[in-house]
């Protein structure tokens, strides 16, 4: 048998993964991911009763905050990204859902290190970097005299 | 029928960007986490061009529930803040635009932690 190093390893486990078919994934990406925007879609028009549209477009992707989350706490979430793939990571409510799962998952390590500190291992990431590109991109246009 | 046809658009054009994290990610198995970050960064790029806030003119939801929305969100609000203040708005103006989804996520989150038990994970 090869031996295994570092390199090698690597390619080995992608052998040995179970295939799943790109163009499946694909698919199930696209609509997962189109049906929870036209979730979206549907909350800017109702809130947009009350609120300006600008408003009503940070209140719709509040909520679908606050139901990805509960639909994370009764695990219906994962379910549905297991064949959905990016299309239930990359919206909103991945997002949420990487804030809420670890935190539960280390809830068992209490409610300071675990479910506080948990809670923003992909969420940290996303937020830090968020921040600090948003910084770079307005102080450039800053200097440039474009704002 | 403006609001059928921007239903529509919403769909196409939120599944599409999807789609594209997925071919992503069937190409090169990168993690959900540098996943959303590079959505994120590309996102509030293109808004430094002021191109992200036309896509959400024309697709709503569509452009805005994607994290790349949230990468616009961030840089709009510190530019919009910057015309008022200056430079203490590129600083105040991103997170305060974005407060209400992260105070949202962080505060269900705890929640959904004190009130659900962690599911077992089944393979």
């Amino acid at each position: 048998m090869e031996k295994i190093t570092k390199q090698n390893y690597k390619s080995y486990v992608f052998d040995k993964m179970p295939k799943s078919s790109h163009w499946k994934n694909m698919f199930w990406a696209f609509v997962v991911g189109g049906v929870i925007c036209t979730i979206g879609q549907g909350l800017i028009e109702f809130y947009k009763i009350w609120f300006e549209v600008e408003d009503a477009s940070s209140l719709a992707s509040a909520t679908l905050v606050f139901l990805a989350a509960v639909a994370t706490g009764f695990g219906v979430y994962d379910k549905i990204g297991r064949f959905a793939g990016a299309g239930s990571t990359i919206p909103i409510t991945g997002f949420s859902n990487a804030v809420v799962s670890p935190a539960l998952e280390f809830k068992t390590e209490g409610y300071i290190y675990g479910v506080g500190a948990k809670m923003f291992l992909i969420a940290g990431p996303v937020i830090v970097n968020g921040v600090t590109i948003s910084v770079i991109v307005a102080c450039i246009l800053l200097v440039l005299g474009v704002i | 029928m403006d609001t059928f046809l921007m239903f529509v658009k919403a769909f196409l054009v939120g599944g599409t960007i999807c789609l594209l994290g997925q071919i992503i990610i069937n190409y090169t198995h990168l993690t959900n986490g540098k996943i959303l970050v590079i959505f994120l960064v590309l996102g509030a790029i293109l808004q430094g061009f002021g191109l992200y806030e036309k896509l959400i003119e024309f697709a709503g939801a569509g452009a805005s529930v994607p994290i790349s929305g949230f990468g616009c969100a961030l840089v709009k609000g510190a530019v919009k803040a910057a015309k008022e203040e200056g430079f203490w708005g590129v600083l105040k103006g991103g997170l305060a635009a974005c407060s209400l989804g992260i105070t949202v996520a962080i505060v269900s989150g705890y929640a959904v932690s004190v009130i659900f038990k962690p599911k077992t994970k089944d393979k």
